[in-house]
């Protein structure tokens, strides 16, 4: 038997010096660290079980912007009135993620340190080579199943992608995660594979994620998130976009675009190239089918999911001209 | 397991909402409460002292020999009672399959050495708690010399596989019709591997005592399987006792005593103790086999009107290298239409797998996705509607038995589902239809399931205090039979529904062949009926004739019983309830077993009747052919960019014959037609070729329809009371529904998008 010890954290202080605790593990909500100790990926010696804790489920809203603690679970930021007419893309984003049942224990923190669905990972027995589960080991996907794998930001060490939701709408509006005092920009906080796959966050031993806050914007407020995928709820992404628009006053030339692209890739995308593209123009459906090709520069497919790189700029392209529509 | 209508049935009010509680009302499901409340237990949840749980180790190579076997840390952790390998178990003797061909005489080892699919079983942890075994079979440590396989059928190394002869079916001169038909389609159609993957994982509790052996385990035959046992260990059939109250869905894939449940048994007696054995989600997927992947090429000959002249299939089916699996592809091409000339033939390929395994409508749904769309292709190469093409070539009598279809309401089916689904007002070109983004498409497509018969047997008792009691070793896995037996015991003794309890899933209760094929309800309601007649014929005689009845006096021929009482026909003399008149005569039950076989049949017939399936009754004996009949009307909504596919729409009409719970076989057609949606856009096993084994292995990633993909679904029954085909004049229920929906789908995508699937499943890449 694999035992290990269940801490409950008093404090964030507390939570802070167990989880540097080597082979330490925060629970939150459970819905991947339990999964993952079943496929026997996780393999905690201690578990930091930080639920207990008090107000670090606060949501609050004003015109700065929001902050979002920790252990606030996925349903109730989904269902938050303030961030549901300012923040529509998370919402948007929470309420398309997992099931039900998981919105309701899942936590945001946890949330943002969900791990990849390649099956090659959560499969050691039959899968060994993976540099991500076992570093140095090699990839078991590449040349395998890769129908869901990443087109963008891969590395010949993993090219499995990040499968969340929320974060990518976080990233499109430049949300900070709140590790106690410091402040990382989500789109720092989540790394490239690289050569090191194995690091999928900025976030050190005794660091615990306290909280997450989005500048209060025009275009947080003028925002969606769309997700494809054969089925229609509860799969993760083939490919999604969080998007925001602010207009100048004549209501039709882009003033500030935000995009963001799911499912295609390592980490949350932001895509950059379309927002540059489109700033300043005015909306019209070909430039913007045009500029959304963009989001999927330097793309490299794996055969199977050659689709995702086709199927990506259609995404945010809908996404753009449907916040366009409500202009 | 016993489940009282009274207590969680309700039924007197709200239930039936016809106001019917007889054969044909709407009653709802007597176990829908017990379920919903958590009072059900299922088979693996009977508490039992000195319960030990085991858990299984499975091959990770595709091919190969078991070079050896590490057990020495697993058997020094903590809690570990025993690591069983092909080493240490005791040979079993092989058991006789289905039909009850006589086995080799040869041991039977459920832990394999010689491996030939990726999951196969290897070895088995067996310790004091679950964690421990969970624990414990991590550190066996299993070596291997690990061969090539053979992963899929397309695998170069596949061949053409093995010709099974049996599966020919052919008439006319096809080959030269075809060559001469003016209008000529060819295409092929693949379905992948499929899952049943019921809620209920498989498992079971074993208990020894003695050499007598209980099973607690999810059963759709509880006989067939005692059999299985009872020989692997070589102790009398009436030494195995099979226990299965509730079954959270089999779909075919809970029959037959399956490996896992011989090691479960073998470890009970090497222990002494009983043990448990649960699969976990993703040994589902390797431990027995889902439906073979399956691939067919329909060629159609037709002259200028669609009218078909020739119709030639060839099909291939997986199976495994040792076992034998054949997947009926030629079932539905054979009899769906009218044509001259036809030829069918069939291979099976073996392949690196665990052998395939009957799923829902298996044959007749991979059948359907070939014919159902092959039609579809001939309309719009001829140039009329998909609807019609099917009317211009309908088949009148069986083509392929040459004999009268004993019912075939499918020409009403067509009508009353096209007027429902508004059909006419279809547009006929692909891509005409659209809303936005979104292209609408329109498809039809019929499918048909033969109606298996067999003879039952059952058990009737009334009670001192007039109630009465149903027994029969016939199980319900959700399809009704607890209910619809209630009704006909009800509507048979003249009593309320709500005085009938209904015990099913003991192997000692009166014998019953397999619930699979969609036969159980026509055989049991046939085996109750026969055996309540016989109960009521006994209570009448004995109101007649005993001298201390109350009727004695009367000198009557017969009797009346309606809503538990007794009268005369006339009504002229006494009025007394079945317990006043049990009373009376001194009796404290009427006990009437009956059963459906030949009166002169052997002991020997009635144990092959119930314990194989060699004794079911052929569904083109005699004059006519039986087969259950739908069609489905489809819309689908498909992202032009995305290319998604969701189902806006289903009507289906149905000819199941005489519905003897209109409510729950509407149900089970609904349930059916889901899975067909799954089926069609979501379902399939995927290989990692270079291992040969199903990556996809758990319900996060195998995608079953969630409540976000299932429309509103119409099913509109179309049955008459078929005499043919069942003593109550019922058809088969369970499986047709399914067969159809996947081509319907693909139909009516190709309505939609100008794109004509031949893959299943139907994923937006596809179509993108
Ligand atoms: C079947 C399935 C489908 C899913 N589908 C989707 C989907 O479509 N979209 C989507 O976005 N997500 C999806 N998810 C993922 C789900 O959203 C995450 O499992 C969930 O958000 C994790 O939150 P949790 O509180 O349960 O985290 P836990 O499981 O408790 O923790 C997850 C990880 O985060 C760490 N952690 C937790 N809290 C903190 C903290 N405060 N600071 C630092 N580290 C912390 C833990 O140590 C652990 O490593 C799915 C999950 C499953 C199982
Ligand atoms: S893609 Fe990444 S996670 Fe998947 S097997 Fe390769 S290294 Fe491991």
């Amino acid at each position: 038997m694999r035992d290990f010890s269940y801490l409950r954290a008093s404090s964030v202080d507390a939570a802070q010096l167990a989880s540097a605790l080597p082979g330490a593990m925060l629970l939150a909500g459970g819905t991947t660290l339990v999964d993952l100790a079943k496929c026997g990926v996780a393999e905690p010696d201690t578990l930091v079980d930080i639920t207990h804790l008090k107000g670090l489920d606060a949501i609050t809203v004003d015109d700065r912007g929001a902050t979002i603690g920790a252990l606030a679970k996925m349903s109730g930021v989904a269902d938050h009135a303030d961030i549901k007419s300012r923040f529509p893309a998370v919402s948007e984003a929470l309420w398309q993620a997992a099931s039900a049942q998981i919105r309701n224990m899942a936590t945001i923190g946890g949330n943002l340190m969900q791990r990849t669905r390649c099956p090659y990972f959560r499969d050691g027995e039959n899968f060994p080579a993976c540099n991500k589960r076992a570093p140095g080991s090699g990839c078991s996907a590449i040349g395998g199943v890769t129908r869901g794998h990443a087109v963008l930001g891969t590395s010949e060490a993993c090219i499995a992608t990040y499968p969340g939701d929320l974060a990518v709408a976080l990233v499109a509006f430049d949300a900070l995660v709140h590790l106690g005092d410091r402040q990382v920009a989500v789109d720092d906080f989540f790394l490239l594979p690289g050569a090191t796959p194995e690091r999928e966050h900025a976030i050190q031993p005794g660091e615990v994620i306290t909280a997450i806050s989005i500048p209060g914007t025009p275009a947080a407020r003028r925002s969606t998130y769309l997700k494809v995928r054969d089925r229609q709820s509860y799969e993760f992404a083939a490919a999604s976009a969080a998007v925001g628009i602010e207009f100048e006053a004549d209501g039709r030339t882009i003033r500030d675009l935000r995009v963001a692209l799911g499912g295609v890739a390592t980490k949350p995308w932001r895509a950059r190239g379309v927002e540059e593209a489109l700033r300043g123009k005015v909306l019209e459906p070909d430039a913007v089918k045009r500029a959304s090709l963009l989001a999927v520069e330097g793309a490299v497919d794996h055969g199977a999911n050659h689709y995702k790189i086709e199927l990506a700029p259609r995404v945010v392209a809908r996404a753009i001209l449907k916040l366009g529509e409500t202009a | 397991m016993t489940v009282h209508m009274k207590r969680h049935g309700e039924s007197k009010r709200g239930d039936a909402s016809d106001g019917r509680e007889a054969v044909g009302g709407r009653l709802s499901r007597v176990d829908g409460p017990p379920k919903i409340t958590g009072a059900a237990k299922y088979a693996v949840e009977q508490q039992l002292d000195g319960l030990a749980y085991a858990v299984l180790v499975e091959s990770t190579i595709a091919a190969g020999k078991v070079r050896s076997i590490d057990t020495e840390a697993a058997e020094s952790a903590p809690g570990v009672l025993r690591v069983l390998t092909p080493d240490n178990i005791p040979p079993l003797k092989t058991a006789s399959d289905w039909l009850g061909t006589p086995p080799p005489d040869a041991p039977y080892y459920p832990l394999a050495r010689d491996i030939t699919f990726s999951g196969q079983h290897v070895a088995a942890v067996v310790a004091e708690t679950f964690e421990q075994a969970v624990a414990a079979a991590a550190l066996v440590k299993v070596s291997y010399d690990e061969a090539p396989a053979i992963v899929d059928l397309s695998d170069a190394k596949a061949g053409d596989g093995i010709p099974i002869d049996a599966m020919t079916k052919e008439w006319g001169d096809a080959e030269a019709a075809f060559a001469a038909a003016p209008v000529r389609i060819c295409a092929a159609y693949n379905t992948p591997r499929e899952y049943q993957a019921p809620m209920e994982p498989h498992g079971l509790i074993a208990r020894w005592q003695g050499d007598q052996l209980t099973v607690w385990e999810p059963s759709q035959w509880l006989d067939g399987m005692a059999r299985t046992y009872a020989e692997w260990f070589g102790v009398p059939f009436e030494n195995v006792r099979l226990v299965s109250p509730y079954i959270g869905g089999g779909f075919g894939s809970k029959a037959l005593a399956l490996g896992h449940g011989a090691v479960a048994a073998i470890a009970a007696r090497m222990l002494e103790r009983p043990v448990r054995l649960v699969m976990t989600r993703p040994q589902t997927f390797t431990g027995y086999g889902g439906r073979a992947a399956t691939r067919q090429t329909v060629t159609i000959g037709a002259d200028a009107e669609g009218k078909i002249q020739s119709i030639v299939h060839r099909g291939v089916n997986e199976t495994s290298i040792d076992g034998m699996w054949v997947e009926p592809l030629g079932s539905t091409t054979s009899i769906m239409y009218a044509t001259p000339n036809f030829s069918s033939r069939q291979n099976v390929v073996r392949v690196n797998s665990v052998v395939p395994g009957a799923m829902r409508a298996p044959g007749e749904n991979p059948s359907a996705f070939g014919i159902e769309s092959a039609i579809d292709e001939l309309a719009y190469e001829v140039g009329i509607d998909p609807l019609e093409i099917r009317l211009r070539n309908y088949a009148e009598e069986d083509p392929h038995a040459k004999k009268a279809w004993s019912t075939r309401q499918l020409r009403e089916a067509y009508a009353v589902g096209a007027e429902r689904f508004g059909w006419s007002k279809r547009s006929p070109q692909p891509r005409s239809m659209r809303d936005g983004n979104q292209l609408i498409g329109w498809g039809v497509a019929a499918g048909t399931y033969p109606v298996r018969r067999a003879y039952g047997e059952a058990m009737v008792r009334i009670l001192a205090d007039g109630s009465v009691e149903v027994e029969s070793s016939s199980i319900d896995m959700g399809q009704g039979t607890y209910t619809i037996l209630a009704q006909t015991a009800a509507e048979t003794l003249g009593v309320p529904a709500d005085n009938v309890v209904v015990k099913l899933g003991d192997s000692r209760f009166a014998r019953a062949g397999v619930t699979g094929g969609s036969r159980l309800a026509g055989v049991m309601t046939g085996a109750v009926h026969k055996a309540a007649s016989a109960a009521l014929d006994e209570l009448v005689a004995l109101a007649i004739s005993d001298p201390r009845s109350p009727f004695h006096a009367l000198q009557a021929n017969t009797l009346v019983v309606a809503n538990g009482r007794i009268a005369s026909p006339r009504g002229d003399g006494p009025e007394v309830s079945i317990a006043e008149l049990l009373a009376s005569v001194g009796r404290d039950r009427i006990e009437a077993k009956g059963d459906t076989m030949p009166a002169n049949s052997t002991a020997e017939e009635r144990y092959k009747n119930y314990t194989t399936i060699a004794m079911a009754l052929p569904h083109t004996e005699g004059d006519y052919s039986r087969y259950s009949w739908c069609a489905h009307f489809i819309e689908v909504r498909v992202d032009e960019d995305f290319g998604t596919v969701r189902v806006s729409r289903v009507v289906s009409a149905l000819d199941s014959g005489r519905l003897y719970n209109p409510k729950l076989a509407e149900s089970q057609w609904k349930g059916g037609i889901i899975m067909g949606i799954g089926q069609a856009l979501l379902e399939e096993g995927i290989v990692d070729r270079r291992h040969g084994r199903i990556v996809n292995n758990n319900l996060a990633d195998y995608l079953v329809p969630t409540n976000a993909d299932i429309p509103d679904i119409e099913v509109i029954s179309v049955g008459i009371p078929d005499p043919h085909s069942s003593a109550l004049g019922g058809k088969g229920v369970g499986e047709l529904a399914i067969v159809g929906v996947a081509p319907a789908i693909a139909n009516a995508v190709f309505h939609a998008t100008g794109k004509r699937i031949r893959d299943l499943p139907i994923t937006l890449e596809k179509l993108i």
